[in-house]
């Protein structure tokens, strides 16, 4: 009896090209329409993950809250918009994108601090400038940490996917740049004698020097417009007070004061914030645009800007005496606060609002 | 080399402890004096304890951490390519992702936002940290989800389905309950839905077989890309459950929340059961082309994970608290896993409905229903006739199994709860709310939607609460449609605009696909609206006649 093995029939590949079919080329994601010729990755990974009754969403929102309000509603801002599917965040960030740019901004700033530590470069810091940054970037990184809790509050409510994820990155690096700071001020802290590491939690709630920028902070906290609340972030009071400070004050003193450590750890923030700049005034400018309800959203907008800009503007004002502190004084608070209404106009100008009521007011 | 001149002794510098430093982050908060923060989610328990965060991890970790493991997984899917992973994938498992990674990027985004709603409501903020961090890790989760289902569909035989994915997501008949899934994360009373539900019942128990038996059973089928970047999600899960249990502690030592902690964990636990074990297990264990019989079927896997590691240890507890847990609720879900065939119906109806689908299912075999019958007694005479008839009616030119009066299957109502239809004909109920009848496939969903989603429990006003909404019955959305009109309507054809997107076969031949004209003629119905229209005579009689349950007819 002979034993004939049979043959086995070679197993056909499931690999891309290894038949052809209808649809067996159809590999690229097709049911939006991409901002450019072709889809960026952002977009494949962002638009139309989270659907809407007028996309897609066959039947409609299924559970709502108790008053009929829908999981998602237009009615969440008071802005209002013809199609909220077309923005696109300008910094293309997704998960990779922003891990990779958090992690790299995590490493800058651990090599600059352990760097300098172990250089003693603290311990050379001018006296008068290591009691400004106990008192005053010790206040303000809790300005910063109270942005970055309003943004992850607003990211529930906007209507797409790409606006929510925008809000969501602007609210993680918010958060990233608080605690940086809280991790920088303790550090340097153990190679400073007496250096108190409550004193800037008591300056941001005492400190007369610091109540408008508080109270700044939790009118923003306090709305209940997610809109409202990203526009406030990043339109009115990152110009307005974040970026006085952080680059009006820390960023030009602090070399004079024997201090390199400081600015780059800050510079890490102004990098941040030009990115969640061009998001929303790309977000804004949109609205702004809008053929149907651009000038309702103008209006809205020169609103929000009072309201906003007025408390950002007395929380700006009542920050001058700490340009008076440094013992090398470098730049003056007239000037600086002329560069912020400057960086205002420009942000204005591009989103198409008219901003000269609230710096001239 | 002499120990005095290693780098780290070189490099040493004093630096502050993980606990100084967790301590001084959650030191950023304070509690408002001029403007409260707007309450916008609303809750009906009371949250006056603080929470403690027991991960105590910051940001700068954290974020290297979990680059390094991008990395990790992104140099997976580089090494698969080359590996050339996809000439020897099996595609009856890859056509399920089709269907699996349209559905999970929402629940996983949606995780995100409800962080939003427990993080206004966390007294103190040590565990609002813990609840940034997670806000990142799903939006983390979400994107990288799409990541590997766009790598599918570049590199994959068949994209079709992939390409039209999230499009899909919202039109299906299957990803409604995805859908419910993602909605309950979100909406409604913020601690019900963002704590209860999310966190102590879904990422605790539930990913387990989510996000650890699937990649198991992916690896069995030749696919290495899901177990990477789904074992990556899942250690995430770790930081997610610890901020539910300290949110949870947060709340169970106030006797005023029991009677609410108990609806939620019941309602919970039994739509986490509904949803998640009808979709896993359905992919699981038909899904695979391992017929291994020494490794675990999705029914001893649910106990080990589910029964023994979930309730035993972290519902069973909670009763010291004086919480009152339904142990019969485990009971009959474990029944209904075991006794009751809930996988193997939800199988059976998703392959049913594979017209108005946008992925392939193919028939079972001989191979599988050894393997079926060794690991569930009495599989083959149930559903042994069922898979020979889809297999034979999987040629075009049949009448396609949905509409096919030869084989004896009863199309089932939707549960207006869970909305998986109610596929265990016996536990089939009804009842009225707000003057109008509704469907459940059991006590615990139609005591879920009149009892629970309501603005009264027990006596109690329950204002946050939720309700369901919307046209939650699918087959209402095409009643009296032609199928292929309903077909075409829900973008279900491939680009020569008439093969459909799903065939009941794994053939990569236009010869062999099913097109628009092959499934013409059939009118599709909505159950609801039939039963709704009945007298109440006809209804009684109908209600008893599903409750019997339906014979597949004799396979000759």
């Amino acid at each position: 009896m002979s034993v004939t093995q049979e043959p086995i029939a070679p197993r056909k590949s499931a690999a891309a090209g290894s038949a052809t079919f209808a649809g067996s080329n159809s590999r690229k994601y097709n049911y939006f329409t991409p901002k450019g010729r072709k889809a960026s990755h952002y977009e494949d990974m962002t638009v139309d993950v989270q659907p809407d009754p007028k996309r897609h969403l066959l039947q409609d929102w299924i559970i709502s809250f108790a008053d009929g309000t829908p999981t998602y509603s237009e009615s969440w801002t008071a802005a209002k918009c013809s199609d909220w599917h077309v923005f696109r965040a300008v910094d293309q960030e997704w998960e990779r994108t922003h891990y990779q740019r958090q992690s790299t901004i995590v490493g800058m700033i651990a090599n600059v601090v352990d760097n300098g530590r172990r250089s003693g470069a603290v311990k050379r810091f001018d006296k008068a400038w290591v009691k400004v940054l106990q008192d005053h970037l010790g206040a303000y990184k809790h300005a910063e940490f109270g942005l970055g809790m309003a943004t992850m509050q607003a990211q529930r409510y906007g209507y797409t996917q790409m606006i929510n994820n925008a809000v969501l990155t602007n609210s993680s690096y918010k958060l990233r740049f608080a605690q940086d700071l809280t991790l920088y001020l303790g550090e340097i802290g153990m190679d400073l004698e007496g250096f108190d590491q409550d004193a800037g939690k008591a300056h941001w709630m005492e400190d007369p020097i610091w109540q408008g920028v508080r109270r700044a902070v939790e009118t923003i906290g306090g709305s209940t417009d997610y809109l409202e609340q990203y526009f406030a972030v990043n339109v009115v009071f990152e110009p307005m007070v974040a970026e006085l400070f952080r680059s009006g004050f820390i960023m030009q003193v602090a070399a004079s004061q024997n201090d390199f450590m400081t600015p780059s750890v800050v510079a890490a923030a102004e990098g941040d914030y030009e990115r969640n700049l061009a998001n929303a005034v790309e977000l804004f400018r949109m609205l702004v645009l809008d053929e149907t309800h651009g000038t309702a959203n103008r209006e809205l907008f020169n609103g929000w800007l009072m309201k906003h800009g007025g408390e950002a503007k007395n929380a700006a004002n009542q920050l001058q005496p700490i340009w008076s502190q440094p013992r090398v004084k470098i730049t003056q608070f007239p000037d600086v606060l002329e560069q912020s209404h400057n960086r205002l106009r420009a942000i204005g100008s591009e989103i198409g609002l008219d901003v000269r009521p609230l710096i001239e007011a | 080399m002499p120990d005095s001149l290693s780098l780290s002794k070189i490099t040493a510098q004093k630096g502050m402890s993980i606990g100084e430093a967790a301590r001084r982050v959650a030191d950023l908060g304070w509690t408002p004096s001029y403007v409260q923060e707007a309450m916008t989610f609303p809750t009906d328990y009371k949250i006056t304890k603080t929470a403690r965060d027991p991960m105590k991890q910051v940001l700068r970790s954290y974020f290297p951490m979990q680059e390094e493991k991008d990395n990790r997984v992104y140099g997976a899917l580089d090494a698969a390519l080359r590996g050339d992973m996809f000439r020897d994938v099996e595609p009856r498992w890859v056509e399920w992702m089709k269907l699996f990674l349209a559905i999970i990027p929402f629940p996983e985004i949606s995780a995100s936002r409800s962080m939003a709603m427990v993080g206004r409501l966390a007294p103190g903020e040590e565990l609002r940290t813990g609840f940034t961090m997670q806000m990142v890790d799903e939006f983390r989760h979400s994107t990288i989800q799409m990541n590997l289902k766009k790598w599918y569909m570049e590199n994959y035989v068949d994209p079709a389905g992939f390409d039209i994915t999230e499009a899909a997501f919202g039109k299906c008949y299957a990803t409604t309950i995805g859908r419910q899934f993602a909605e309950g994360f979100v909406t409604g009373d913020a601690i019900t839905a963002a704590n209860v539900y999310l966190t102590v019942v879904a990422e605790t128990a539930f990913t387990n077989t989510l996000f650890v038996a699937m990649p198991s059973e992916a690896a069995r089928n030749g696919d290495y890309a899901l177990p990477t970047v789904f074992l990556s999600v899942q250690s995430d899960e770790s930081r997610h459950i610890g901020n539910g249990h300290s949110m949870l502690m947060s709340i169970i030592n106030d006797p005023d929340n029991h009677q609410l902690l108990e609806r939620d964990l019941r309602y919970a636990f039994w739509q986490n059961h509904a949803i998640v074990d009808a979709a896993v297990g359905t992919i699981v264990e038909y899904g695979t082309t391992n017929r291994d019989k020494n490794k675990e079927s999705y029914a001893e896997l649910w106990h080990r994970w589910i029964y023994e590691d979930y309730y035993r240890t972290y519902m069973l507890p909670l009763e010291k608290y004086g919480i009152k847990i339904h142990h019969d609720d485990v009971n009959a879900a474990w029944d209904r896993m075991v006794k009751k065939n809930y996988v193997h119906k939800t199988a059976q109806f998703f392959s049913v409905g594979w017209p108005v689908a946008f992925w392939r299912q193919e028939a079972q075999t001989d191979k599988d229903f050894e393997w079926f019958e060794h690991k569930y007694p009495g599989w083959y005479a149930e559903f042994g006739d069922y898979w020979k008839w889809y297999e034979k009616l999987s040629t075009p030119g049949e009448t396609n199994i949905l509409f096919n009066q030869d084989v004896g299957y009863v199309y089932p109502h939707r549960c207006w709860s869970c909305m998986v239809p109610a596929l265990i004909r016996e536990d089939f109920c009804v009842d009225t709310v707000d003057g109008k009848l509704y469907t459940y496939c059991s006590e615990v969903c139609r005591w879920t939607h009149k009892v629970a989603f309501s603005a009264e429990y027990e006596g109690r006003a329950t204002p946050a609460m939720g309700r369901f909404s919307g046209r939650r019955e699918w087959e209402d959305c095409y009643a009296g449609w032609d199928v292929a009109d309903a077909i075409q309507d829900l973008g279900f054809v491939r680009s020569d605009g008439k093969t459909l997107v799903p065939q009941p076969h794994l053939h990569f031949d236009d010869s062999k696909m099913w097109k628009l004209d092959d499934v013409r003629g059939h009118k599709l119905g909505s159950p609801l609206q039939a039963i709704r229209a009945m007298s109440d005579v006809e209804r009684e009689k109908h209600i008893a006649d599903y409750r019997a349950g339906f014979k597949i007819n004799p396979f000759n």
